[in-house]
């Protein structure tokens, strides 16, 4: 036997105290995780997305919340599908490119999809698809001064990723996103059933690391028939030309546009940017409290098992049992728990990002790996940290104080 | 001579004034002995045992232990010493809850990082040698009391101490147990010459002793030095 093996056996025949032990330190954990993990796969999509888009100006419903780019489409409110002709129609100069969406989530089998109508270029003269999709088209860009805040960059512009206008999309056919058909099981050529309509699956997009890889693209005429909504769209997106932008193009749009919310991307973007700021502060402080919440519950439960301990602990050192050797059984012990707990707290997070992610941000969390080490690392240290002063007290027992006869 | 006493003072300190719970104590102890140390409650006896290796601080006066002092020495080697040289029995038996009757027996081996192979063969032998080789993988809230103490014999002979402080060690005992755990302890000092300190207050187990010392209130009455 080694004092190792003492700490394990003590520790397996109380396993049921762990449970409380570990709860406070392995929720932490696990929420830290859960925000890291759909943050960051925010992030990395918040610029690849915008500055991929196309767009640089989107006509929202009145009620649409902008707060999150992605759940701003998704089953929002619509507004009226005459919209585009109105602007069409209208004497507004300086709008190159109009796309109108209909967005909503459906249940295709057991699984919950976004569906996007769009509308093919032949329909109107704009929408935007994938170069890669084999459909050619000219890519949609507005021609802007340079220095323009409305499409500003933030350093992920992908050629291979930039929507390029889509020629055809006939009735019946729809494009699935890659990470939907990995999910569903789709192949291009194979029908699928979405609401009791048969689509023909024509093309799987490559994989874009945008919100596109979870959505599946049918034709709007066909997304509106199906669930509804005839006439009503849930976003317009607009190519601005950028001059135009700035001689007020959003407030001449405003004026023909009742009850909607004319915005450019690039304030959506602050937006984003904004929030996923909060994020890292409300990460910051969760940090903070798990470090002190779950370093007093740690050391409140080895506190609590070293007065359980008292008698044990003045045998071993009458026994000879030296200061070094009672610290090594504590924090040895704190040290399992804090690799459990970060374990736990890792496959837990992970678990509720991958679960939650799509419904809360409306994307696709993987688990990120590498947080499974800061994860057991943080935990470990907050383990310790919190376990200090009770395994110091214990050491400082004098033996015989806890041997007394009664 | 293996432990000398010489004016042992042990004073508390308490809200109404000073407690002289050892008050000059002399006496010597030789290789083999069975030393009895009776008295009634509160005359010291405990405060002596455990005075003798450290595990209390002496006010004043000199321990002697195989030719050197002790009393002011440091506590890790005063550690050391009870490590290697000395077991203890108490009245409460104070085995580790958690572990089985052999790995309890096995700690005194584990604290002098004897080997695991070493540590199961040994523990297992002096389990034998007490009759306790059907009990080894019990734990010991399934064992009887009497069991329970001569697991705790077992313990403090495991790594072959020159000295054994025993302190009430059949004071949970009902008489018959009790006899034969003084029956076990007489075993091992003539056995093994292992040198025995033995707190007691009841008389059978002072007759086992080949050496008698007697407190009260802190003061050697019968005894040697
Ligand atoms: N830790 C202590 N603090 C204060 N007084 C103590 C302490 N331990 C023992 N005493 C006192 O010292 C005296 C001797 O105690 P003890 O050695 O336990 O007696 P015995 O073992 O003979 O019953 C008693 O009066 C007791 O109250
Ligand atoms: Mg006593």
């Amino acid at each position: 036997m080694t004092i190792s093996k003492l700490v394990l056996i003590e520790l397996w025949k109380r396993k049921s105290q762990l449970i409380s032990g570990l709860l406070a330190i392995t929720l932490g954990i696990a929420v830290i995780v859960a925000i890291q993990s759909v943050s960051v796969v925010s992030e990395q999509n918040v610029a690849r997305n915008l500055d991929n888009l196309g767009a640089n100006i989107l006509v929202l419903p009145q009620g649409a919340s902008i707060d999150d780019y992605y759940t701003s489409d998704i089953d929002a409110p619509t507004l009226p599908m005459d919209y585009v002709e109105r602007i069409l129609t209208s004497t507004i100069s300086g709008v190159d490119n109009m796309s109108p969406k209909l967005t909503r989530r459906v249940k295709v089998g057991e699984q919950s999809v976004v569906l996007t109508g769009i509308l093919p270029k032949s329909e109107i003269a704009s929408k935007p698809l994938w170069q890669s999709s084999g459909l050619t088209g000219i890519e949609i860009k507005a021609a802007c001064a340079p220095g323009q805040t409305a499409n500003q960059s933030h350093g992920m512009e992908d050629e291979k990723l930039k929507r390029k206008a889509i020629d055809t999309l006939n009735s019946n056919d729809c494009i699935a996103g890659s990470q939907v058909a990995k999910r569903l099981n789709l192949s291009a050529k194979k029908p699928i059933s979405i609401l009791g309509k048969e689509f023909n699956v024509v093309k799987i997009l490559p994989e874009t690391g945008t919100v596109d890889d979870d959505r599946i693209f049918a034709n709007l005429k066909d997304v509106q028939r199906l669930l509804g909504i005839e006439n009503q769209v849930s976003a317009i997106e607009i190519m601005g030309c950028c001059n135009a932008i700035s001689d007020g193009l959003l407030s001449k749009l405003r004026n023909i546009l009742p009850d909607t919310r004319v915005t450019t991307i690039g304030q959506i973007v602050s937006t984003q940017i904004e929030t996923n700021q909060l994020m890292k502060k409300v990460t910051l402080v969760m940090l903070i409290i798990i470090f002190f919440v779950g370093g007093i519950s740690i050391g409140n439960f080895i506190w609590a098992n070293v007065n359980e301990r008292k008698r044990e602990i003045g045998i071993l050192r009458m026994m000879g049992a030296e200061r070094r050797t009672i610290y090594k059984m504590f924090l040895l012990k704190a040290l399992i728990l804090g690799i459990a707990g970060g374990i736990l707290g890792f496959l837990l997070g992970t678990l509720a990002g991958v679960i939650l992610g799509p419904y809360l941000a409306g994307i696709i969390v993987e688990p990120v790996y590498i947080y499974l080490l800061w994860s057991i690392l943080l935990s470990v240290a907050i383990s310790l940290a919190g376990s200090l002063v009770p395994t110091y007290l214990a050491a400082k027992f004098d033996p015989h104080s806890n041997l007394q006869e009664d | 001579m293996i432990l000398q006493g010489e004016n042992i003072v042990k004073q508390y300190q308490h809200d109404r004034g000073i407690i002289n719970a050892l008050d000059h104590v002399s006496f010597t102890v030789n290789n083999g002995d069975f030393v009895t140390v009776t008295g009634p409650s509160g005359s010291g006896k405990s405060t002596l045992l455990l005075s003798l290796f450290g595990l209390i601080r002496l006010t004043s006066g000199n321990i002697i232990f195989e030719g050197h002092r002790i009393d002011n020495i440091s506590d890790r080697k005063l550690t050391d010493i009870r490590k290697k040289s000395v077991g203890y029995i108490l009245q409460s038996f104070a085995l580790i809850p958690y572990l089985t009757t052999l790995q309890n027996v096995m700690v005194p081996l584990m604290l002098e990082k004897i080997s695991g192979k070493e540590q199961v063969k040994r523990a297992a032998e002096i389990l034998d040698y007490i009759g306790l080789s059907d009990r080894m993988e019990h734990l010991p809230r399934e064992l009887s009391a009497g069991q329970q103490q001569r697991v705790a014999i077992a313990r403090s002979i495991v790594h072959k101490p020159r000295l054994i402080m025993a302190d009430e060690p059949t004071g949970n005992l009902d008489p018959a147990l009790s006899l034969e755990i003084l029956e076990f302890l007489k075993k091992i000092n003539q056995e093994n010459k292992i040198t025995i300190i033995m707190v007691t207050h009841s008389p059978v187990a002072a007759g086992y002793g080949t050496m008698k010392l007697h407190l009260n209130e802190g003061k050697i009455v019968i005894g040697n030095s």
